[in-house]
């Protein structure tokens, strides 16, 4: 165990490089330098001052891959391309915490709904509240986000009034988001949760468990769910992954200043220091939440000992 | 695998949401890219008279913003997003059945270093690096003049959809391989000394076709929501051109409190939730009757 994690430790740094290598790839890919706005012609003296402000006059492997990385977390002085008097750290501070609390929020709101859809529809399988839980979670699951945001909005926000549609600061602000946001992966949750309860259904325990003459809840909730949980738990990780690093759509719909507003815009402004930042902001985060979700496989189910078969 | 073709049209058939759902999925198609000639400068026509003006005999489905008809953009965005689609889900089952099936029939080291390559992939912000790949990518092909900037931007975001969609085919099928090469029927075209190349085309392809059938139904779908992803975000199509996903992104827009114009949002947004809809039943019958255990 301990040598695995240590060589998934180990690893984690290579891909950061990897990540950041493919979006240096990709960024040098697109022609000119994102400093021309388009709008009006620069001068020759302001063009080459602008230049050596981003280290452009330096090759390009000293500036991605020493210069850049410096300026941003060392120094913290480099400036996005489209707001020069912003650095791009600052830009960061000021939106990484409106994404978490969104993506904390929608976290706890998927797992809330999906284990709730999950053990509802088991507990009353063949009737309507099953066949209603089964068609929530394929509406869930393969309408595009923006869909579901979209009738949210329209509902909830436009026919009731009942909250606001858009901006981020009040805590009735976030619902529609964080709901919006969650909803796939309660879909999901409640799938799996359900196939887990099913599977556990099928076990000796529970014939046991009903033998010792427990109420039917107590069999599902104390005997089943339990052993349902760790394909949930398994799932957890790369939900909150994807959560965290999907909400693009959904702060675009409610108008949310997150990381992802300024990742499209800084995408549509071919803003390259801010897009470089971004980049490694998420992935630090996925392969953070991967790398957490293997350590921890081993600590919560004894069964997976992953490394201890092959030492 | 081995199920004869009749029987399976048999199984398919008995599935009525399956059926109802290809027969809808038919009609789409014949609609949206039958009606292509006519709606691509149909789209374009603007009534600046007659903005946003509510559904109407006129304007069935009604109009935007510059007057133009929602019914001739909606069938002009369904043919793109179809039609890309349906291009890039080819692509990537083209690419995960072969990466799959080289890497599961050769084995060995080879097969364990593509597979590391695969979970590298996999462990990558996929729609960051796709959204900057569409957007540096599609510069660089529109200052190349190769093809019409039109066209550059609808093959960068094939090349972007594609080239991400196919890892989870890649794993579905190594594995499929890794119990067909064991059997004997395989073994005795080895003996018989047929060229590896063969073995794979000829004798391991054939027996792929369930799960590769699966796969692509669950695959388009997918393809076809990361596009309106893309273009939701102004990433993807550009205007003029517009996509299911576009025209959403539009309507979503221009929706406010004081004016709301449900159309521009309801009927781009319904088409896309139909077709993906009928596409994921159409999977989940298919992958009842090749009963391919899924993930």
């Amino acid at each position: 165990m301990l040598h695995y994690a240590l060589r998934r430790l180990l690893t984690f740094p290579f891909l950061l490089l990897i990540i950041y290598a493919v979006a240096v790839l990709l960024i040098m890919a697109a022609p000119g330098e994102g400093l021309e706005t388009g709008s009006r012609e620069l001068s020759p003296e302001v063009l080459a001052a602008k230049k050596a402000a981003y280290n452009y006059d330096q090759p390009w492997y000293e500036r991605y891959f020493w210069t850049w990385p410096k300026r941003l977390l060392w120094d913290q002085d480099l400036p996005a391309h489209q707001y020069e008097d912003w650095t791009v750290v600052e830009i960061l501070r000021a939106a990484l915490p409106v994404s978490l609390q969104l993506g904390v929020l929608a976290l706890s709101l998927a797992i809330l709904l999906g284990l709730t859809g999950g053990v509802l529809a088991v507990a009353y399988r063949g009737r309507w509240l099953e066949h209603l839980s089964l068609g929530l979670c394929l509406i869930g699951i393969s309408l595009p986000t923006f869909v579901i945001g979209a009738v949210l909005v329209i509902v909830v926000g436009l026919w009731l009034g009942a909250v606001p549609v858009g901006g981020w600061g009040r805590p009735s602000q976030a619902l529609l988001p964080a709901l919006t946001l969650a909803l796939p992966y309660a879909a999901y949750i409640a799938r799996l949760t359900r196939s887990a309860l099913l599977d556990a259904y099928a076990e000796d325990y529970i014939r046991t468990a009903r033998a010792k003459g427990l109420s039917e809840t107590r069999v599902l909730l104390d005997h089943a769910l339990r052993n349902a949980l760790l394909p949930v738990l398994s799932y957890l990780g790369p939900a909150a992954a994807a959560i965290f690093t999907g909400s693009f759509v959904v702060e675009k719909i409610f108008m949310i200043p997150g990381m992802g507003t300024h990742v499209v815009e800084a995408l549509n402004n071919r803003d390259r220091s801010l897009i470089l930042a971004t980049v490694l902001v998420y992935s630090v985060f996925l392969a953070g939440f991967n790398l957490l979700v293997d350590l921890l496989y081993g600590v919560v189910d004894p069964r997976i000992r992953v490394g201890a078969t092959q030492a | 695998m081995s199920t004869p073709h009749v029987s399976l049209w048999h199984r398919l058939r008995r599935s009525r949401r399956a059926g109802l759902s290809a027969a809808l999925l038919a009609l789409l198609l014949l609609l949206c890219l039958g009606t292509l000639r006519w709606s691509t400068s149909a789209m374009r026509a603007q009534h600046l008279d007659q903005t946003r003006q509510a559904p109407s005999l006129t304007y069935p489905l009604g109009t935007d913003e510059m007057g133009r008809s929602l019914l001739w953009r909606t069938l002009y965005g369904g043919a793109l997003s179809l039609s890309l689609g349906l291009l890039s889900a080819a692509m990537a089952i083209v690419l995960g059945t072969a990466y799959g099936a080289v890497a599961g029939y050769v084995g060995g080291r080879c097969d364990a270093f593509m597979m590391r390559i695969v979970d590298v992939l996999y462990a990558l912000p996929t729609l960051l690096l796709v959204m900057l790949f569409t957007v540096s990518v599609g510069d660089a092909l529109e200052q190349a003049h190769i093809f019409s900037r039109e066209i550059a931007r609808l093959v960068v975001l094939t090349l972007a959809i594609g080239g991400v969609s196919w890892l989870t085919m890649a794993r579905v099928i190594r594995g499929q391989v890794l119990s067909l090469r064991e059997q004997a029927f395989i073994e005795a075209a080895r003996a018989l000394g047929i060229p590896t190349w063969r073995i794979l085309l000829r004798h391991l392809l054939p027996n792929l076709a369930g799960p590769i059938i699966v796969f692509a139904t669950l695959t388009v779908p997918q393809a076809i929501l990361q596009e309106s992803f893309l273009s939701f975000l102004g990433v993807g199509i550009q205007p003029p051109q517009a996509t299911w996903g576009s025209l959403a992104a539009d309507g979503v827009r221009l929706m406010n409190p004081i004016r709301f114009d449900w159309w521009l949002v309801v009927f781009p947004c319904g088409a896309l939730s139909l077709t993906l809809l009928a596409l994921n039943f159409l999977g989940d019958g298919l992958r009842d009757v090749f009963d391919v255990r899924s993930r």
